[in-house]
């Protein structure tokens, strides 16, 4: 058995009541993250979408993002979807100057890459190890301009990465918490149940 | 994506650039902030596309614009423009006194206000993407938009209790389709997301309306009337994120100076609340 986990979602901006449905739907004990103390509780953090100038301004006035920041230097798994991805990138294009970037992943992602609001698209995409597709809703999301050798890419659309996996972290330009199908979060709960029982060993 | 957010009204990029600075998740391109509709009279319109077109152009976040209630064509206009949401706004000089824009039209999604739960399923059935409260725009006083969002939730949670004969009787009560009656039985909530607009001045007035349970808030006037639009806007980002938290509240709320002067319900001869039907 997996060693038991609590899994956080940041709760700043955005959608993260929608992660926090999805994560209990698949049983997982769930805490939002608002702070660096509420940090130090869990053992993974989902970063949901929403915008990431406004999450990066937040990050920085609650002084989270220092503590994130060196928590994923020494291998915190982290799922950021949409925004998320955005900030877990190690640059962003057409994002902010003083944007924070988490460099969770050797990535560098185009923020509003498919365009603005009335460009968003949904589609079904294959996603590796999964039977049937998956119905990905793309809504003002990034584009993986540019990717690292130590990244794994699970899923693309138009040749464009849209789903991707380094170490404990996994980044979606997509967001598969606006949609019934749990099998992604699946994906991340491992994560954190096997870094959480490689610890704890 | 705009969920936990603040929205600010603003009427040239510069102020657009201050309020994405201060972490804002849109904002709204508008000629005047309700404050000086109010002040000014005459008919309010849509915007002029250049000024819209300037603003999309100096922030990344997206980008609203206001239509007239019932002016399909001012809203086709902002479709074309390439706004990210269009609010079919009461505090605009509304374009038709009995049908509202059929949303459906249109790929671009709507937000709409509403002072009841009625309201709001109406704009719902018309196809919004997003409900606000109303609250009364220009005031700098929470009071209405408390009035329409204590409305619609309690109006919510009485149909959660209610038996399914008695939803029959809620949809003509409240003259709202069925269906939707039916689903907010069933879910507890509005099948889109709910916000809240109209007065809103501090960090205060932001947590207030998230403890009462709005999603996101809108602020208008609330910002650029204040004597430190930039610090304000951006204490009033961290109030809505930390909305539960008073020791937080009380630390953002210092130093600000002084919020934008505010005006008595009893003091205004028009109502924008009460536009739209």
């Amino acid at each position: 058995m997996n060693a038991r986990a609590t899994i956080g979602v940041l709760a700043l901006q955005g959608a993260f009541d929608a992660h926090v449905q999805h994560l209990s739907a698949l049983d997982a004990d769930v805490r939002l993250v608002k702070s660096a103390n509420d940090l130090h509780e869990v053992n993974g953090l989902v970063i949901p979408g929403g915008e990431s100038t406004t999450m990066s301004n937040l990050l920085v006035a609650s002084g989270l993002g220092k503590t994130l920041s060196k928590k994923i230097d020494d291998g915190f798994p982290v799922f950021g979807t949409c925004a998320g991805m955005i900030m877990m990138a190690q640059s962003i294009i057409d994002g902010r100057p003083d944007q924070i970037v988490l460099n969770a992943m050797d990535i560098e992602v185009r923020r509003n890459g498919y365009g603005r609001q009335n460009d968003s698209f949904e589609q079904d995409i294959d996603i590796e190890s999964f039977d049937v597709p998956f119905h990905a809703l793309f809504i003002r999301a990034p584009i993986i301009e540019k990717l690292g050798d130590d990244v794994e890419v699970l899923s693309t659309v138009n040749g464009h990465p849209v789903l991707v996996r380094q170490g404990t972290a996994l980044a979606s330009s997509f967001h598969p918490e606006l949609v019934p199908d749990l099998r992604v979060h699946e994906i991340f709960i491992s994560i954190v149940y096997e870094s959480n029982s490689s610890q704890v060993r | 994506m705009l969920k936990g957010g603040v929205i600010m009204d603003v009427v040239t990029p510069g102020q657009a650039k201050i309020a994405e600075d201060a972490g804002a998740c849109a904002v709204m391109a508008l000629e005047r902030v309700p404050a000086d509709i109010r002040k000014d009279g005459g008919v309010a319109r849509m915007s002029d596309p250049d000024m819209i077109e300037g603003i999309k152009a100096a922030v990344t976040i997206p980008v609203m614009a206001k239509a007239r209630i019932g002016h399909f064509v001012e809203a086709q206009i902002l479709q074309a423009l390439g706004v990210d949401f269009i609010d079919e706004s009461e505090v605009l000089t509304p374009a038709d006194e009995a049908h509202h824009i059929d949303k459906y039209k249109f790929t671009t999604p709507f937000v709409c206000g509403a002072t009841n739960l009625g309201e709001a399923l109406r704009r719902i059935s018309e196809g919004a993407a997003l409900i606000r409260s109303k609250g009364e725009a220009g005031t700098g006083n929470i009071v209405e938009a408390v009035r329409h969002l204590r409305s619609i939730l309690g109006d919510i949670k009485k149909i959660g209790a209610a038996d399914s004969a008695e939803l029959f009787e809620w949809a003509k009560r409240l003259q709202a389709p069925l269906s939707l009656v039916q689903e907010i039985a069933e879910t507890g909530k509005l099948p889109v997301p709910l916000f809240c607009a109209g007065g809103l001045a501090t960090p205060a007035d932001a947590a207030l309306a998230m403890q009462l349970g709005a999603e996101t808030v809108f602020v208008g006037s609330g910002i650029f009337k204040s004597d430190n639009p930039a610090a304000r806007a951006k204490a009033i980002v961290e109030a809505t994120t930390h909305y539960t938290d008073a020791k937080i509240l009380a630390k953002v709320s210092a130093g600000l100076g002084a919020p934008m002067t505010g005006i008595g319900m009893d003091e205004i001869n028009q109502r924008y609340a009460d536009r739209g039907w």
